[in-house]
């Protein structure tokens, strides 16, 4: 019969398990409960490998490669795949394994960077707003939907426009239309943790008000941020390709996978291959930074089991 | 000259549905070292007129009508109610700190405890982070943690309830204030670590000097701990004096009616005795005594609606005297 309560689980054998009361040297911090978390989740790993793979492919791979980004050979032209050139070369004769390598390095680099700025700017705005509440917060939250009723195209095509088609220009404009977002997400995350008892403590304890958010409200929405960063590097570097795509983003001879997947779709009917490898490492990217995003989120969440 | 001196403290919330007074024209003073309780039910305004003394209010909707609290030290006298906000931060955690009620929510959970520890020290003390940690260490191991130099490393939830309202109270105390606040700092605990937390409290505060105001409901746990009482019902202080005139001879009928309700005081068998009726709801102009709907004592509706005169009806004993709720209160005024 089935003793639903295992009132006498005489059978049942429990295994003792060795308690070393010793071994607790260092408080384990949440964050280190969210890095074990992270690393049983298979797909996370996998794709934090991958992903670190390809990073290294676009940032080390060029100092081994024989072939420039910029070398052109017209009399070659476009070849498919061959030895000589692993991923085939483009209607100028550039080596498409160069020309991704860079390219990667571009849009790696304005996922990052962008998403960077853009959650420099957002959470600071978001927590002061958050946390100075009443007529400061309103303020500040009315200036923000007037920037998300503003299209963003328009916003970066009159800031190339107006200073000039610059890289560097590109990766602080797409992060300045980000940090919209995560404005909102913080100040939401703020509101419900300066409720919070510890944050009274601190105020009792005689903290100034720039030390409390700091050192003690930040802190507490790094979790939510930096999931919402995972996933925001993709969407940049997607919004970096629609608008290379556009003409609007880096220009030649340098290349972004946005720019290789636009010369790719213009003669995709004769040179597939020209589309189909930038498009593959782009999306296995997206893919990847994707599940990291994903892993983390279930890594941070408090409510996950912790075992 | 007393420590801080507390006089018609008003503080009010501004709600949707009218101004709800929490606090309604208190005053006492607290001595260097002396250890002062306030007991009365949820909602009658204990805690408010203590978080307002170190300007803790949310404002809005909350507003400190009036009212002065001087508190004065070698340095000087200051008003805790109309000083500047800088002026505060110095008093708050290096004067006067508070412990809370919850310790599961009172610490950081990104912090370590170290830190969280140091953090008073760091911004109120000419420091070095070397010495706020020996400090740190030192605060640990005088409220009973042992193994200190390791757990101080640790983060808030490797640590249990008990020992979280014992590093809130080495916070408190790190500085060595005159003035330690605790807002029912046992009420979250387990019963057996509740005398252990209040044992800590007075073995510190016989260490160091400092004068305690505690916030309780508990009559129990304000017995053996105050010298000083003050019973508060609907934002006022209805009687106060010392442990002995407050449990030997009450007068309030309120506080008689709580002292009713302490379960250990009444026969095995019985049913428990309970106030009758709700706490008054605290918005709008106030009429009459607040306690006479819920008092046993017969009064007829034109004394119900006299106000109440506070007076002090031996040395040091303060009762507000009503017909509802002091019997025989006309011997008095």
């Amino acid at each position: 019969m089935v003793n639903p309560l295992n009132l006498n689980p005489k059978e049942e054998q429990i295994p003792e398990l060795p308690v070393d009361l010793t071994q607790v040297e260092e408080g384990s911090s949440l964050w280190a409960d969210a890095w074990y978390r992270l690393r049983k989740n298979r797909f996370a790993v996998f794709s934090i490998i991958v992903f670190v793979l390809i990073a290294l492919l676009s940032y080390v791979g060029p100092l081994f490669y024989s072939y420039g980004y910029t070398e052109q050979n017209l009399i070659y032209g476009a070849q498919g795949p061959s030895l000589e050139h692993f991923f085939g070369t483009d209607y100028l004769g550039r080596d498409l394994l160069a020309r991704i390598m860079f390219g990667g390095r571009i849009s790696i680099g304005v996922g990052f960077i962008a998403t960077f700025i853009s959650l420099g700017i957002g959470v600071l705005y978001g927590a002061v707003s958050g946390y100075a509440g009443g007529k400061v917060d309103n303020v500040m939250m009315r200036i923000v939907d007037i920037l998300y009723a503003m299209p963003y195209a328009i916003f970066i095509i009159l800031l190339m426009v107006l200073f000039g088609r610059n890289i560097f220009l590109l990766f602080f404009a797409l992060g300045a239309v980000q940090w919209l977002t995560v404005a909102r997400i913080v100040r939401g995350q703020v509101i419900s943790i300066k409720k919070q008892e510890f944050i009274e403590a601190a105020i009792s304890l005689g903290l100034p008000t720039n030390r409390i958010i700091l050192r003690h409200v930040i802190p507490n929405v790094l979790g939510v941020v930096i999931v919402y960063a995972t996933l925001t590097i993709p969407s940049v570097m997607l919004l970096e390709a629609f608008l290379s795509f556009l003409g609007l983003g880096v220009q030649p001879p340098m290349a972004s996978w946005g720019v290789l997947i636009k010369d790719g779709a213009e003669n995709m009917t004769v040179y597939p291959w020209m589309l189909l490898i930038p498009s593959f490492f782009f999306s296995l990217t997206l893919f990847c930074l994707n599940f990291v995003g994903d892993g983390l989120r279930d890594a941070l969440d408090p409510r996950s089991s912790k075992d | 000259m007393p420590l801080l001196d507390v006089q018609n403290l008003r503080t009010s919330f501004h709600t949707r549905n009218g101004v709800l007074r929490a606090v309604d024209g208190i005053s006492f003073t607290l001595d260097r070292g002396e250890t002062l309780g306030i007991v009365g039910e949820s909602g009658s305004g204990k805690s408010v007129s203590c978080y307002s003394l170190l300007g803790l209010i949310p404002m809005p909707p909350g507003k400190i009508e009036g009212g002065n609290a001087y508190y004065e030290d070698d340095k000087g006298k200051v008003d805790l109610l109309n000083c500047s906000e800088k002026q505060l931060r110095k008093i708050r955690g290096k004067r006067i700190s508070m412990i809370f009620q919850d310790p599961m929510t009172c610490l950081n959970p990104y912090l370590r405890v170290s830190t969280q520890l140091m953090e008073p020290l760091l911004i109120h003390e000419k420091i070095s982070k070397k010495d706020a940690l020996k400090k740190a260490i030192e605060a640990l191991e005088e409220v009973g943690i042992q193994d200190a130099p390791r757990r101080v490393n640790m983060y808030p939830h490797e640590f249990s309830g008990g020992m979280r309202q014992r590093v809130m109270i080495a916070m408190a105390l790190i500085n060595k204030p005159d003035i330690l606040i605790a807002d029912e700092p046992t009420t979250a605990l387990d019963v057996t670590v509740q005398a252990q937390i209040m044992d800590i409290i007075k073995q510190r505060q016989r260490d160091l000097g400092t004068a305690v105001i505690l916030i309780t409901h508990d009559l129990g746990v304000v017995a053996g701990f105050c010298e000083r009482i003050n019973v508060m019902y609907a934002g006022k202080i209805v009687e106060s004096g010392t442990a002995d005139h407050i449990f030997k001879n009450p007068k309030h009928a309120y506080t008689i009616a709580l002292q009713k309700s302490i379960p250990s005081l009444q026969g095995k068998g019985k049913e428990l005795y309970t106030i009758p009726g709700m706490p008054p709801v605290l918005v709008g102009a106030r009429r009459g005594c607040a306690f006479a709907a819920r008092s046993d004592l017969p009064h007829t509706p034109e004394e119900a609606a006299m106000d109440g005169v506070f007076k002090e009806i031996e040395p040091g004993h303060c009762v507000e005297l009503h017909p509802a709720t002091v019997v025989n209160y006309k011997q008095y005024l």
